[in-house]
């Protein structure tokens, strides 16, 4: 699928710093001096123990946080007006479904803020539906759906619009082992069929990597890139693909990139902040 | 996918069947509740009422049964025998009237359900425009909030001769008094139902760039409905409460109100009649809630929990 990546940076980040202020705390620097530039059709991965702030580096590319220093450039303008001309779509770790709307109708709601008209936003829904294989589920709730299905609708809504970009915020960490190997060749698919830059914010090492066509490592306080690393693996990529050698060596260089800090050579401290961050991301159990 | 179709089918047919039998539970409750009452009622008649005569049966009339005790509370005057009002319903209204006390107190309580529905009505728009303007402007919240509490510790006897004063004798004031005690549940209760969205939804609407107006027509009111039915079955039952509050004192000559305060007078004389009055004031109100939690069931229907309220 390279032939989709073009050298047009779809987005660009230039000395972006976050720091946040409450009450008379002192001020926590969340995020210094990020530089990176995402090309059009590639699939990025974010990753970094809780507390880098790769969440929020995902916000303030949506232009939902705003940066306190640095620009923001998403398809050759500022990410404000990128906003506004609904260049993006939104996944969050919960599908945030709107629960007095049918599946259809959840995911006809972006066309419906963008003043799509009725016929259609019924037949772009439907497409989306299919490419997420719920076609038959349209009328449904989303109460009556598996947690699993939730998110395939929240997928569906958030590349019903056409979005130039997909942001996608842990969406599937608070999914069972078996579902999420299973939702990323779905989302691997998708992102193959739609060709959409995809950025992907995870703390799963195997998850960067199976998925990815870069893995950016972060760093915790302050949130800093630490290393991007160039994802290789063949395409397009399956199960076999994570029994590949050159997928253990890519895991095994994204871990040790997450590894290596100063004063702490093994790398212990990482591990166990990525665990217990895994570990309350399934016990939050936002996914129902 | 298939078997979650399967699967999903009779556990659906299931929950509706459970909730089909929790509503029967729910009438047949109801039921053993007011025969319980009812036993409760002449009960207390039986060992401290008034002589029991035949029922309908005129003063003088042959004695049936001599109550071991005299109880003032349990005469036949402050509790009239169940089938003596249930006998009353059939009578005329008044002597030599066509109507019974039945149909008249029908066309009296339709009466003061228009009344009551007006200031429903109103009362709801007004409580929703209140609480719609304070969720957009905490300005406008801290600054009104307090006042529009403050109006509810006003006894509602003390305002209705001034409304009454200020609107004129009619319909129109008896209408402002229902609106008055219907507005506040209504406001209050939005004034967090319009914020009980999941903030993640508004990310999602904020990356959408939705306009306020989209945002509160997507999202904050389908989210605040079921605070809204909770609001509008309190004001259901207070805007009919307003209303018989409201014809007494704006001098309205029909309705509920007007029923109650003529039969008040006659009290000592045809005591089932009062009794008559109250059952079908509060029947109004119980049929008012009835229909809007019929139109909560259906308007929330497919949302997880809708029929439990």
């Amino acid at each position: 699928m390279s032939t989709m990546i073009d050298s047009q940076p779809v987005v660009r980040l230039q000395g972006v710093d976050k720091t946040f202020q409450r009450g008379n705390q002192p001020e926590t620097v969340a995020l210094e001096d990020i530089s990176l530039e995402i090309r059009r059709g590639e699939f990025v991965s974010l990753i970094g123990p809780s507390g880098c702030g790769k969440s929020t580096l995902l916000r303030i590319i949506g232009d939902l946080v705003p940066p306190t220093r640095g620009d923001v450039i998403v398809n050759g303008k500022p990410a404000a007006r990128a906003r506004q001309d609904r260049d993006y779509g939104m996944v969050f770790q919960a599908p945030v479904l709107f629960d007095w709307r049918t599946v259809e109708d959840n995911v006809k709601l972006p066309l419906e803020v963008q003043g799509v008209d009725r016929v259609r936003r019924t037949g772009r829904a439907r497409e989306m539906l299919e490419l997420v294989e719920l076609q038959e589920f349209l009328r449904h709730y989303p109460y009556q759906l598996s947690g699993g299905m939730q998110q395939r609708v929240a997928i569906a809504r958030a590349l019903a619009g056409e979005p130039a970009i997909l942001l996608m915020d842990e969406p599937f960490g608070a999914l069972d082992e078996m579902t999420r190997e299973r939702m990323n060749s779905e989302v691997l698919r998708i992102w193959e069929q739609t060709g959409t830059t995809i950025v992907f914010v995870t703390h799963s090492i195997p998850e960067a990597v199976f998925l990815s066509s870069r893995v950016v490592v972060m760093s915790a306080r302050p949130g800093r890139i630490r290393k991007v690393i160039d994802v290789d693996l063949a395409r397009p990529r399956n199960e076999d693909t994570r029994e590949t050698r050159r997928y253990f060596e890519l895991v095994t260089e994204v871990r040790e990139a997450l590894r290596a800090r100063r004063g702490d050579p093994t790398g212990q401290a990482i591990e166990d902040e990525l665990a217990i961050s895994a570990e309350r991301t399934l016990a939050e159990g936002s996914i129902g | 996918m298939t078997t979650a179709t399967a699967a999903r089918g009779p556990v659906a047919q299931a929950g509706s069947q459970a909730v089909a039998g929790r509503r029967r539970r729910g009438i047949a409750k109801a039921i053993a509740i007011a025969i319980g009452v009812i036993v409760v009622w002449e009960g207390l008649k039986f060992v401290g009422g008034t002589p029991w005569r035949a029922p309908g049966a005129l003063p003088g009339s042959p004695i049936i049964w001599r109550p071991p005790f005299y109880w003032p509370f349990a005469n036949d005057v402050a509790l009239p025998h169940v089938w003596n009002i249930a006998l009353t319903f059939g009578q005329p209204f008044q002597r030599g009237a066509d109507e019974s006390v039945a149909q008249y107190l029908l066309t009296s309580a339709l009466y003061t359900w228009r009344e009551a529905a007006i200031g429903f009505v109103v009362g709801a728009l007004l409580g929703l425009l209140l609480a719609t303007v304070f969720v957009h402007s905490r300005l406008l919240e801290r600054a009104l909030v307090p006042y529009v509490i403050a109006s509810q510790t006003v006894p509602i006897l003390a305002l209705a001769p001034m409304i009454v004063i200020a609107f004129g004798p009619g319909i129109l004031s008896v209408a402002t008094v229902a609106t008055y005690l219907t507005f506040f549940p209504v406001t209050i209760a939005m004034i967090r139902g319009l914020r009980s969205f999941d903030p993640r939804a508004m990310e999602l609407m904020r990356s959408y760039a939705a306009s306020r107006m989209e945002i509160y027509r997507k999202l904050r009111f389908p989210a605040s409905l079921p605070y809204l039915f909770t609001a509008l079955k309190i004001s259901a039952t207070a805007s009919v409460v307003g209303a018989l509050i409201g014809e007494d004192a704006g001098q309205v000559q029909a309705g509920l109100g007007r029923v109650i305060t003529t039969f008040n007078q006659y009290y000592t004389s045809s005591p089932e009649r009062l009794w008559c009055a109250i059952i079908a004031a509060a029947l109004l109100g119980v049929a008012f809630f009835l229909v809007v939690r019929g139109v909560e069931l259906y308007t929330l229907r497919g949302r997880p929990g809708a029929a439990e309220g």
